[in-house]
């Protein structure tokens, strides 16, 4: 890769807004559905530099608010048009800690692509796709520079979950010049970003680097420590020294559907399939990871999301799979999944049967062998300002799968709550914190999906952000 | 060890030594692993979950005993599947990659009980602590221990020093009571001694037919659940059971339930969910040993 292109042109920004939007270079969707390697290749230096010019810098950018950690977007994408890289990636990491994270899973088109001032003729500027393109540079390039920390306050802060929340927290508290411990239940760290999202969308080793910077930055991360467990939150605080503790534990609490069957063998819920597949790397079984994977020769997923997505693709992929098959229960335009990899999965060849809902699991001798599923139609809008899908009576039929994968949401992880007295929670667990993380307990912030449930990882990241800087303000005072 | 293929170097990311281990009968060793974190907070009915090497699989494994001076940990491992029988190829000296808990709730345990523990096969490991945990405030603890014959009966002396009566059964009749550890309770509960809380803890058969026995007399059963689990959190709803007619994560929820109400057959079924998987996944290591067994033959 060359280091710096000099292509600086002076374009209008008429010139500029007819350049037109590029997209990223794909593996083939036949081929990638035999394997896991990551479906978008990225932007060669040439793509991104042209992408980056069709910024037209404008004098009041939107784009740095609807991003949930600020990206300095127009100034990095300015050192982009440069051939500056570097620069480029240093800028972006002033706000954000995960950038390649971010330019891959971040719903960009319902945050800083949506509000580009540009958009309101052209496409919007490709945000997403340059924020990865530098980030990957920036790791290829090995030129990965570590911002400076502030000196050492000698304040320590414990943060509960190695995910995006928590990750984002301890890089902005180890900057500040605290000494940052990450508490991780499982033996990796990365949270969601290493057991749910899969490796054809996010390579482990990206997430890997990420970690590693932060370490780099002196975060201590110690894996294999479930607080609730191995050691609660009052002993943290009182016995083991920390100031302050952020809890990032996420929305680790599978919902089932609660029809007939769903214990029958071959029913799993998203978690563990993913878990499977992804952190424990069952792809990979039985010559290259030991964890057991499902042999099944038709999957149905259910559900709409993004993890349903992920579950569907994933089994797409595993080479004894015939047939896998989305089943939802709204249509097409209500599915909560992003697009793009609605796009991917359909042209991987997917099935989806919408407007269909399970109603049971059918089973031979105890192992899943067919799904009863119904027919649905839209009625009114729900509280979700949804449509409601209304059975339709007398449209039931038979699925034959050997497998289905429950992807309709998870709850809040009860863990931390049962074992930390006086912190509040509503009625679904999730723990009550003010705008900036602030929880009942004195000293205890939480973020992401354990204060707003199941939501985004850039969610999560503005959430571990806000609750770093108020941290920072509340150690700092603390005598 | 470390040239078996698929068995690389412990690199040292999360290091759980093992102090000291034992060939006991029918397949089971005995591990003492340093695990301080752990033995900070261990309590009698909880467990762990480890994890050998890089590629290796999570498998969850109740607390036999700790050691608070040393820092260690006890776990009765029998070798039946690919992980067990490469973790019983290790040895004093090789570390496991990952040890983390402990996990579960741990035993309720309340004063002025007679308690009665069926211990079947490797499950006596079980229910050590918790016999002693209810010796340790007075409660008259009895134990009824069984295996196959008396060369595979492990932790009689353990046993006997946390209980103030140890009964045996043996299947052949060589030692104790001929017969299963149900035998012997039957045989309590019909000349009407006095039982305040039955706990069992072995093969599914076992504690399905320690709560049929008890049931009848309405005396409190406990068992505790061994299904497949992964993550131990509550996360991924592997380890999920029926009690009462309710779902019920082992992990978190458990892993001791009601026995009277527990659904059996079903926790039969699940844990044969990965059996195809799991028979491939041995044959394909055995052959890798052998290979290397082999190829060490030729050497001489």
């Amino acid at each position: 890769m060359t280091d710096k292109i000099d292509t600086q042109r002076k374009l209008t920004n008429k010139e500029r807004m007819k350049i037109s939007r590029h997209a990223m270079p794909e593996q083939d969707p036949l081929e990638r559905a035999k394997n896991f390697f990551e479906v978008p290749l990225g932007y060669t230096p040439e793509l991104a530099i042209e992408e980056a010019e069709r910024c037209i810098q404008c004098k009041n950018p939107k784009c740095i608010e609807g991003c949930p950690v600020n990206v300095k977007i127009p100034q990095f994408i300015f050192h982009v048009a440069m051939g500056n890289f570097e620069l480029a990636a240093q800028t972006l990491k002033e706000t954000n800690a995960l950038p390649a994270v971010c330019g891959r899973v971040c719903p960009q088109e319902e945050q800083c692509e949506i509000v580009c001032n540009i958009s309101a003729k052209v496409e919007p500027v490709a945000i997403g796709r340059l924020e990865r393109f530098v980030a990957d540079w920036e790791r290829a390039s090995r030129k990965i520079s570590i911002p400076s920390l502030a000196p050492p306050t000698g304040r320590k802060i414990a943060v509960i979950g190695a995910g995006p929340a928590g990750l984002t927290c301890a890089g902005d508290l180890a900057k500040l010049g605290h000494t940052v411990t990450i508490f991780e239940a499982l033996h990796k760290p990365g949270g969601v970003l290493v057991y749910g999202i899969p490796e054809f969308r996010l390579p482990k080793q990206i997430v890997e680097a990420e970690v590693h910077y932060l370490e780099k930055m002196g975060v201590q991360i110690q894996c294999d420590f479930v607080v609730g467990m191995t050691r609660t939150i009052d002993e943290l605080m009182n016995e083991d020294g920390f100031d302050a503790v952020f809890i990032g534990t996420g929305a680790g609490l599978p919902y089932f559907m609660g029809i007939p069957g769903e214990n029958l063998n071959g029913v799993y819920s998203a978690n563990e399939f993913l878990t499977r597949m992804n952190l424990m790397k069952g792809f990979e079984f039985p010559n290259h990871a030991d964890t057991p994977v499902p042999m099944a020769k038709h999957f149905a997923v259910i559900g709409g999301g993004n993890t349903a997505m992920d579950a569907a693709r994933t089994a797409r992929r595993l080479p004894w799979a015939e047939k896998v098959y989305i089943v939802y229960r709204r249509s097409h335009i209500e599915m909560p999944a992003r697009k793009e990899e609605i796009h991917h999965g359909e042209e991987e060849g997917i099935e989806f049967l919408l407007l269909t809902n399970p109603t049971r699991f059918l089973g031979d001798n105890g192992w899943l062998v067919a799904m009863e599923c119904q027919k649905m139609e839209l009625g009114e809008p729900d509280a979700s300002g949804r449509r409601k899908p209304i059975p339709i009576a007398g449209s039931e039929f038979v699925l034959s799968v050997e497998a289905a994968i429950v992807a309709t949401g998870n709850g809040s992880n009860p863990l931390i709550n049962k074992t930390t007295p006086g912190l509040a929670a509503n009625k679904y667990g999730n723990i009550i914190a003010d705008e900036t993380g602030k929880t009942s307990r004195e000293g205890v912030w939480a973020g992401g999906d354990i204060v707003i449930g199941a939501a985004t990882v850039i969610k999560a990241m503005g959430a571990g952000k806000k609750a770093a800087a108020a941290m920072h303000e509340y150690v700092m005072a603390k005598k | 060890m470390n040239n078996v293929k698929g068995f690389p170097h412990n690199q040292g990311v999360h290091v759980f030594p093992i102090i000291e281990k034992n060939d006991l009968a029918a397949k089971v060793y005995r591990y003492i692993i340093k695990a301080p974190n752990i033995v900070k907070k261990a309590k009698a009915g909880q467990f762990v979950i480890l994890r050998l090497y890089e590629d290796g699989e999570r498998i969850p494994i109740t607390l036999a005993d700790w050691d608070e001076a040393r820092g260690t940990i006890t776990l009765y491992v029998q070798a039946v599947g690919k992980t067990t029988i490469m973790m019983s190829m290790m040895k004093a000296g090789d570390s496991l990659m990952d040890v983390v808990g402990p996990f579960g709730v741990p035993s309720h345990v309340e004063k002025g009980k007679t308690f009665v523990a069926l211990g079947g096969g490797f499950g006596i490991a079980a229910i050590h602590p918790i016999v002693r945990a209810h010796r340790v405030i007075g409660n008259r603890t009895i134990s009824i221990i069984g295996a196959r014959s008396k060369e595979l009966l492990i932790m009689e002396n353990e046993m006997r020093a946390v209980s103030d009566d140890v009964r045996i059964a043996t299947d052949d009749g060589s030692y104790g009571t001929k017969g299963f550890v149900t035998t012997i309770l039957k045989s309590m509960l019909e000349k009407n001694e006095p039982i305040d809380v039955v706990l069992a803890i072995g093969p599914v058969v076992m504690m399905k037919a320690v709560s049929d026995l008890t049931k009848p007399y309405g005396v409190q059963t406990l068992v505790s659940l061994n299904p497949i689990m992964m993550d131990g959190t509550g996360m991924c709803g592997a380890c999920r059971v029926v009690v009462g007619n309710k779902m019920q994560f082992a992990c978190v929820d458990g892993p001791e339930f009601n026995g009277h109400d527990v659904d059996f057959e079903l926790l039969t079924a699940r844990q044969k969910m990965y059996s195809p998987q799991e028979k491939i996944s041995l044959e394909i290591f055995e052959k890798i040993c052998q290979t290397q067994e082999q190829r060490e033959t030729a050497a001489w």
